[in-house]
């Protein structure tokens, strides 16, 4: 057990006065940073990254990595409060997170998105202490092919999702998939559809699209209902978090199952916005009464807020082991490790041990911390949904508009983010599903590229699709799971099991 | 008594010393009056965000500069968003860009209406090395005995991006030996790095700071590098290696050579005084030992240049890149 020693190493680093502070520091930075749609880990690091220049490299990453937990907490609560997705990865936390507020259960609802973050997260932490060089080297298995089968994967276990008619659901999906195909073509080097406007070279930046299509439309359709909630007044009450604890440990297998979903796609590095999605996909398949998720079930909360965690917290150990990052914020983080002087890559847990175990230490401290920060604060986050409509409104709008900016720092993105939200409100409106959609926005363009990038290595075959016992199992996953509801649509007709379908006699 | 005027003279020295080394105020005829906008043409994480980031942080940690400075990434179209943002900054002397050889492959190989002539030069702070890169399981020791094997058999080579210096370095190397390599674009060198390490691809040519970490903990080889002359560092980087150790390009019967630019430029149309700051800025920014350092990692050409030579040799490599993209069919 040479880790146990190193990790209580590591601990004697965080537990310095001047570390704990700036733990503290780091989470509260982060919570604000996460809740701020737009602004997002990345953004936030990069803009701190300078400030940190002074300290040692391992207070430095303790406090950015606490950012970095900070946000991926943060992220759920406007998920969950007012339907717009702080971060890409809790877009999968609004389908059953904002029914839940509006039914008034908001308390609940953030309670279970913060724990089962926290435990997603120390999945993924236990798993980075004891089995990392195990990992990383499977990591090096993926290529563009064993990519893409991860990529089907996603989009196969969410397929079948929407309860609306299937026409829909794949004009949605499509819509998505050409809204992530504008700009520039990584694998040509060509612009496409950009139609020589010099503001569509950039593309269609996911989180503008989806803080209008879900935020902006959400507002839209509020003050169509006469500015106000809809949903009923949240009681608060300090004891909403045990009540849910109490309630928690019978989810065990899928906060498990999600983080293992979680740290396998944060590991691969595809990142905690597709784990979110997969296990949300799962979550649902699974379920005895999967209809009735998107109407407020706490499962829908959980499943995805584990894996995201787990995925954020696991993308961590490709960027230290490898030195690719797992995730955009991971991307910033490793362009610090080289400006503290540290090569990020294998050599770094042979030649700095007091860093990796420092960094891995406050991993733990700070999920801890984080988790207490965020619970205290439980109540005030749902206090903000007795603030009247009309005011509220303006300010959401204000800050949806910051965020569409700051991605990119582009005037041209808050048009877009007011037309993406007359664009959702008219989808809604016309029965639409987003989720889709959505989903082939963040995930088109990647898709494609592995699937192209396959396709050269192949000189054109299929056939390295189904070329090696990972890539094919993982496509056999997919096919599975893509299969499914026609397989149980299979087993209605046959004879003996026809209880409810006269009509196919 | 003595130690006591000793200790004066060297104060009063020191103030001297000071005065010489700072340009007093009245000749720094211009300094920034609002924030620097440091502009990006590529994302975060990649070489030119580091040496950005680099760069920032050393005129903040050293005080070089009053106002702060504010780095922007702007990667839209493999850069084409920065350039013309800078393009169309005119005359605003709150704005500087730093480059990669994008400044003329995407213009090139986009259309975008863009060229480096719509900005003023600065300075040229440095030049990146390109390596030759095979998975150290491989059976070639040599780049010669790589090329040989490229030509018996179809070989996969894995870069950055598409239609850019990765690829233009791939399709020299084919038109140099007449061998075929298939090029594979990712998205960023340290992805490309590890593609090679799992042997996805067969070789790449990544810049010596995205696969350092792998050739010093053993799974990647360097077969040669696309310089006129061996890199400098002679430290020993494996057991057996220093940087100055892998051959050039042309010892191992390759006639390739690539460098890619690390340069600062501003808007056209600013005040001589204004460059002036920015050329004495960046001066300043290289003799901090932050900035060696970095050079150290990287490996990197430390050749700079401002002014009239700069503008000569972009002007060389400008004509380079046209013939090296047309005769790729890269041009748009």
């Amino acid at each position: 057990m040479e880790e146990l020693g190193l990790l209580m190493q590591g601990f004697a680093v965080v537990l310095e006065p001047q570390n704990l502070l700036l733990m503290l520091v780091g989470i509260a930075l982060g919570v604000l940073i996460g809740v701020l749609p737009g602004l997002g880990g990345a953004n936030g690091i990069a803009i701190l990254l300078p400030l940190t220049f002074a300290m040692p490299p391992v207070s430095a990453i303790i406090m950015l990595s606490c950012i970095y937990w900070g946000a991926l907490f943060g992220g759920a609560i406007t998920s969950i409060l007012f339907n717009i997705p702080g971060e890409p990865w809790s877009v999968a936390t609004t389908f059953d997170g904002y029914p839940m507020a509006q039914q008034g259960k908001a308390a609940e609802a953030l309670t279970a998105a913060f724990t089962s973050s926290f435990v997603g997260a120390f999945v993924a932490i236990v798993m980075i202490t004891f089995i990392a060089p195990v990992i990383a080297g499977f990591a090096l298995r993926f290529g563009p092919p064993e990519f893409f089968a991860v990529m089907f994967l996603s989009f196969a276990s969410f397929i079948g999702m929407s309860k609306g008619p299937a026409l829909k659901t794949v004009c949605a999906m499509m819509l998505g998939f050409l809204l992530a195909a504008v700009g520039m073509d990584t694998v040509t080097g060509q612009l496409r559809m950009t139609f020589g406007s010099t503001e569509m070279i950039r593309g269609f930046d996911f989180l503008v699209a989806v803080i209008g299509l879900f935020g902006i439309s959400e507002i839209l359709c509020s003050i169509e209902d006469g500015l106000r909630f809809k949903g009923e007044r949240a009681k608060i009450d300090a004891k909403v978090v045990l009540r849910v604890w109490a309630s928690l440990p019978k989810h065990w297998w899928l906060a498990l199952r999600s983080s293992l979903i979680g740290c396998w796609m944060g590991i691969t590095p595809a990142g905690a916005t597709p784990a979110s999605f997969m296990s949300y996909g799962v979550a649902r398949r699974m379920a005895k009464d999967g209809a009735s998720f998107g109407k407020g079930r706490i499962e829908g909360v959980i499943a995805p807020e584990t894996a995201a965690h787990a995925a954020g917290t696991s993308a961590l150990l490709p960027m230290l082991t490898l030195g690719v990052p797992g995730s955009p914020t991971a991307a910033v983080l490793l362009g610090g490790l080289i400006m503290w002087g540290l090569q990020p890559g294998p050599m770094l847990f042979v030649e700095q041990k007091d860093f990796v175990w420092g960094l891995i230490a406050s991993m733990y401290l700070g999920n801890v911390v984080g988790l207490l920060v965020v619970l205290v604060a439980v109540p005030w986050f749902a206090a903000i949904l007795r603030v009247p409509f009309s005011i509220i409104a303006a300010i959401i709008l204000v800050v949806c508009a910051i965020g569409a900016f700051t991605v990119s720092n582009a005037e041209f993105d808050i048009t877009l983010m007011l037309l993406f939200g007359v664009v959702g409100y008219v989808l809604k409106k016309l029965d639409y599903p987003l989720a889709p959609l959505v989903l082939a926005l963040v995930l088109g363009d990647r898709t494609e590229e592995a699937f192209r990038q396959s396709l050269l290595i192949s000189q054109g075959s299929l056939g390295v699709f189904f070329s090696n016992w990972l890539v094919s199992t993982i496509m056999a996953m997919g096919f599975a799971l893509l299969l499914w509801p026609v397989v149980s649509w299979a087993r209605g007709l046959l004879p003996g099991r026809r209880i409810r379908g006269p009509a196919t006699a | 008594m003595p130690p006591a005027g000793c200790s004066r003279r060297s104060l009063l020295l020191g103030a001297g010393a000071a005065a010489l080394a700072s340009p007093t105020l009245a000749q720094r005829a211009w300094e920034p009056t609002r924030p620097v906008q440091f502009i990006v043409p590529a994302g975060t994480g990649g070489g030119a965000d580091q040496m950005a980031r680099v760069i920032q942080g050393i005129v903040s940690k050293h005080k070089l500069m009053r106002q702060p400075m504010v780095v922007v990434n702007k990667a839209g179209g493999a850069g084409a968003e920065g350039f013309l943002e800078a393009k169309g900054a005119r005359g605003n002397p709150h704005m500087i860009v730093i480059t990669l050889s994008n400044l003329f492959t995407t213009p090139m190989a986009t259309g975008v209406p863009f060229n480096w002539q719509d900005l003023t030069p600065v300075a040229m702070l440095a030049l990146d090395e390109f390596v030759l890169w095979v998975n150290a399981e491989s059976p070639w020791k040599t780049a010669a005995e790589f090329i040989e094997a490229a030509k018996r058999e179809r070989l996969k080579l894995g870069g950055t991006g598409s239609k850019q210096e990765d690829q233009i370095i791939g399709v020299a190397i084919g038109k140099a030996t007449g061998a075929t390599l298939t090029y594979v674009p990712y998205r960023g060198g340290g992805e490309v790095a590890v593609q090679l390490v799992g042997k996805h691809v067969d070789a790449t040519v990544n810049n010596p700071i995205e696969a350092v970490t792998h050739w010093r903990s053993g799974p990647l080889r360097p077969l040669c590098v696309f310089d006129s002359q061996r890199l400098a560092n002679t430290e020993k980087m494996t057991e057996t290696m220093a940087w100055s150790d892998i051959p050039t390009a042309k010892e191992s019967g390759l006639d390739v050579e690539y460098l890619m630019l690390r340069g600062i430029f501003m808007p056209a149309g600013v005040q001589p005084a204004q460059l002036a700051f920015y050329e004495g800025l960046l001066e300043r920014v290289r003799e901090t030992p932050d900035w060696r350092e970095l050079m150290q990692q990287g490996a990197f050409n430390t050749t700079s240049m401002t002014g009239d030579a700069f503008r000569a040799w972009l002007t060389k490599e400008e004509a380079r890149h046209r013939t090296l993209m047309q005769e790729a069919g890269f041009l748009a």
